[in-house]
């Protein structure tokens, strides 16, 4: 807080701020206020507009009407310089680094004291480490950026927000990227932030940290501002139904599961990409009917590439056995098409390029990859017709909304996008659904569905293997739980007799106690993961 | 080879690779600010003939030099224009600009001197004079030391000094100041540089406009240092060249100097030995002079390594949320 602000001013207030882009209305009359010292969440689903109200108050985009206030003065924030003046700083979703600079001269940059170099850069190593002991912020300073873990190039970021003497930091979905034990280490320097009297506005999804860290909470959705509360006097269940608008169930129901026969093994699987980095170290595993295995795992170390192989679209070496019969791994065989035919079916991770082609219709869409089956035939042509009852039905059996099979897909919203593929994928009845981020950008009220439809799927004597990012979507599915951590499954665990602490552990490589504190442990894991891949590339 | 003779072709390629290096630094700055350059070659051919015309007109080197960076400057305006403020293809621009220089430099020379598409021969006044450094005829008859001090370091224009001096000036800049470490920046991670509230477009544009700068000077020497007038296309690929010792160079001052050295020795080979006799197989003097072109595809095939050009070269900057 500036010394001369008065004490019981609001560190930040908004008075009616809206923007529109086109016909989009992203904020709708927003008022805000958060009072100084404090850790104010703003939690809402994609496209609630949080990361536009933000990127106003950073000066990215002028507001077509509203104004703020910092520490009680009404404040113009036209643009970047501005803001940083005003004593914003902002963690973005992306961090807004150069690769080859050091951390030194990435804090430096745009803050330096005078034309020449090294007098900034001196001055910048002193405060880092006074900010290091402060708020255990510690990164060494003359390392390039690209060789650090992404915990850490986001401390580089806090650094610079802290180095230009921000009092507000606005973190953007800051975990989104982190270890379960990173994302622990960054809520303890919020902690230290909020100690010191710094106001810090955390935009986030995840109803977890909302109530782990915040005091106050603002939700949003379609725009507008729905309700601020107390973080104290809410719940999650609460923050949910403010979030979509009704009800949510945010646990799956399932019974235990009935596993039958090995469906799909996985044997000493490796794969090299063209950069020379070795993704896939050794992967071993196997799904049986009627059970989930979620893969845990924080983005980046090898879940997609195993996705990849298993779906058809990249080579690799080992042995894969789909029903006891291998499969080609590379060359004839080893396509998509032919993984169909196996019955793979595949809802890919990223399923706004890889799911769907998002210029073409929802028919079209439900009818790719197996456009060749006869039922789509007419002699030489496609049976439009029939795709587009075919379509129709999946809609509605899905509850994809608005249920019209002629928009295309980049019209429908994120949950609904994913109904469409996993109807496509699903109703093909396959032995084996290989599923990646299933809800990722989906909003809570479709995640419940999405998450009964999977389960149903197993229920029906399928094997499903889970990719996902999220902790929380990985316990309430899977009825075993691997985890990988740079190219390899560093272990199995039951979800009933495991915990969130002990999977963080294994997701940063630990598999033993170590002898050393734990974050630092982590830390050099991670920033071997890091060099073992900056080496080559 | 006696030893003179080495020196000569030292010192030839001392002169030959003055152009090459200012060009090499001019796209130095442009593209570690993130924007392609392939105009060098234009550049330089606008500067060398309006500056050898300026020259001839006005009997003066330095207005022609003035005129040579004038034009060299316009035509970087007209790719910042292009690339930076409109966004649009780095690449295109670049071709635009050499095919703008090729014709329009010849069209205007017809039109203005009526020689064929060049201009006067350059009498002294109109051209660089070489400099004689102090002490060069006292320490001549000195074994070695002498020789080399007054044949290949003394006995160059003013522009080959600047030139060799602009390397380590380079480097300062880049590495040493404010400006260079927002330049580099502004190449790798422009929105690195636009969040901490530094303008890309201001940047970008100053880079453009020190590439103009280096390419004027370069031009320039061609017409009024290293020859007496400006004939069509005599950068004769100058321009390419230097962006291939660019690469050679991974983009670091330092390495320029040494590419474009090489790249000068190479045509000074080229130029000194015409017809080589290898013990009854004559090597054509077509080859010879194909030599360095050849050795630019050769190096830039096999011998570069991993050079990583900055990491937002060629994308023009479009702020996102």
């Amino acid at each position: 807080m500036s010394p001369h602000s008065p004490a019981d001013a609001p560190a930040i207030e908004l008075k009616g701020i809206s923007k529109a882009f086109g016909p989009v209305q992203a904020n709708k009359d927003i008022s805000m206020r958060v009072m100084p010292g404090t850790i104010h969440g703003i939690i809402g689903e994609n496209g609630a507009g949080k990361s536009t109200l933000m990127s106003i108050l950073y000066g990215f985009y002028k507001a077509d009407a509203g104004e703020v206030f910092i520490s009680g003065k009404k404040t113009e924030i036209p643009d970047s310089q501005a803001a940083i003046r005003a004593g914003i700083g902002m963690v973005f979703q992306h961090f807004k680094l150069v690769q080859n600079f050091t951390v030194l001269e990435n804090v430096i940059l745009g803050a330096e004291d005078g034309g020449l170099l090294r007098p900034s850069l001196a001055k910048a190593r002193g405060v880092l480490k006074q900010l290091a002991a402060e708020y255990e912020l510690s990164v060494d300073p003359d390392t390039q950026v690209q060789h650090l873990s992404v915990g850490h190039q986001q401390r580089v970021e806090i650094l610079k927000a802290l180095y230009r003497e921000a009092d507000i930091l606005i973190l953007d979905e800051p975990t989104g990227v982190l270890t379960p034990a990173e994302a622990d280490h960054l809520f303890r320097i919020l902690d230290n932030l909020r100690a010191e009297g710094k106001t810090i506005i955390l935009i986030t999804h995840k109803l977890r940290e909302i109530m782990e860290i915040t005091d106050t909470v603002s939700v949003m959705r379609r725009g507008e501002m729905t309700a601020t509360v107390k973080t104290a006097e809410t719940s999650p269940e609460q923050l949910a139904e403010l979030m979509v608008g009704r009800k949510v169930l945010l646990r799956v129901d399932k019974t235990p599961a009935k596993p039958g026969a090995k469906v799909l093994e996985v044997e000493n699987l490796r794969l090299v990409d063209d950069k020379g980095v070795e993704r896939l170290r050794g992967i071993d595993l196997e799904v049986r009917a009627g059970e989930i295995l979620g893969i845990a795992g924080v983005a980046g170390n090898g879940q997609s590439e195993l996705l990849e192989v298993l779906g058809g679209y990249a080579t690799a070496t080992g042995t894969v056995r789909v029903n006891g019969a291998a499969m080609p791994l590379s060359g004839p065989g080893s396509d998509g098409q032919s993984r169909r035919a196996c019955g793979i079916a595949h809802v890919p991770e990223d399923r706004q390029h890889e799911g769907l082609i998002m210029p073409y219709t929802a028919w079209e869409n439900t009818a790719f990859g197996y456009h060749r089956d006869p039922a789509l035939q007419k002699g030489l042509l496609m049976d439009n017709a029939a795709i587009r009852a075919d379509a129709a039905a999946k809609m509605d059996r899905f509850d994809v909304r608005p249920p019209d099979p002629t928009l295309a897909a980049r019209n429908f919203s994120g949950g609904n996008q994913q109904k469409i593929v996993l109807a496509r994928e699903i109703e093909r009845n396959p032995d084996i659904l290989l599923v990646g981020q299933p809800t990722r950008g989906v909003d809570i009220g479709a995640i419940e569905f999405i998450h009964q439809q999977i389960v149903r799927l197993r229920d029906a004597g399928k094997a499903i293997l889970l990719v996902s990012v999220e902790l929380d979507e990985i316990f309430s599915l899977s009825d075993r739980i691997a985890v990988m951590f740079d190219g390899r499954i560093m272990g199995v665990r039951d979800p009933a007799e495991t915990d969130q602490t002990e999977l963080g552990l294994l997701m940063a490589g630990i598999t033993e106690k170590p002898d050393r504190p734990l974050i630092d442990a982590v830390d050099a894991k991670l920033d071997a993961k890091e060099a073992r891949e900056a080496g080559h590339g | 080879m006696d030893f003179l003779t080495l020196l000569q072709v030292l010192d030839s390629t001392v002169r030959l690779a003055t152009p090459l290096l200012l060009a090499c630094l001019a796209g130095l700055f442009s593209e570690r600010a993130g924007i392609f350059d392939i105009g060098l070659e234009g550049k330089m051919l606008a500067s060398a003939f309006f500056a050898a015309a300026t020259a001839a007109l006005t009997g003066s080197v330095w207005l022609g030099l003035l005129a040579g960076i004038a034009s060299s400057m316009v035509l970087s305006a007209i790719h910042g224009l292009a690339s930076i403020t409109f966004r649009g293809n780095q690449l295109i621009s670049g071709v635009a600009i050499n095919f703008l220089a090729a014709g329009m430099t010849v069209l205007i020379a017809q039109d203005w001197f009526a020689q064929g598409g060049r201009t006067p021969s350059l009498m002294s006044g109109g051209r660089f004079e070489d400099i004689t450094l102090p002490l060069a005829g006292t320490l001549a008859p000195v074994p070695i030391i002498g020789p080399i001090y007054a044949e290949l370091i003394s006995g160059h224009s003013i522009l080959v000094y600047v030139a060799f001096l602009c390397v380590p000036a380079t480097w300062w800049v880049l590495f040493r100041t404010r400006f260079g470490l927002r330049l580099r920046a502004v190449g790798e991670a422009p929105e690195a540089v636009d969040t901490a509230g530094v303008s890309v477009i201001g940047l970008r544009f100053a880079a453009v406009g020190i590439c103009g700068l280096l390419c004027g000077l370069a031009g320039a020497y061609l017409a009024t240092g290293l020859q007496a007038g400006f004939v069509k296309d005599m950068t004769a690929g100058r321009g390419y060249i230097a962006l291939a010792a660019l690469i050679f160079a991974k983009w670091r001052p330092w390495y320029a100097l040494w590419a474009c050295l090489l790249f000068g020795l190479l045509q000074a080979v080229a130029l000194r030995y015409q017809n080589i006799d290898l013990g009854g197989i004559v090597i054509p003097v077509q080859f010879m002079d194909a030599l360095p072109y050849i050795l630019t595809v050769v190096i830039l095939a096999g011998f570069v390594g991993k050079a990583i050009p900055p990491r937002a070269g060629g994308e023009p900057y479009v702020k996102e949320r």
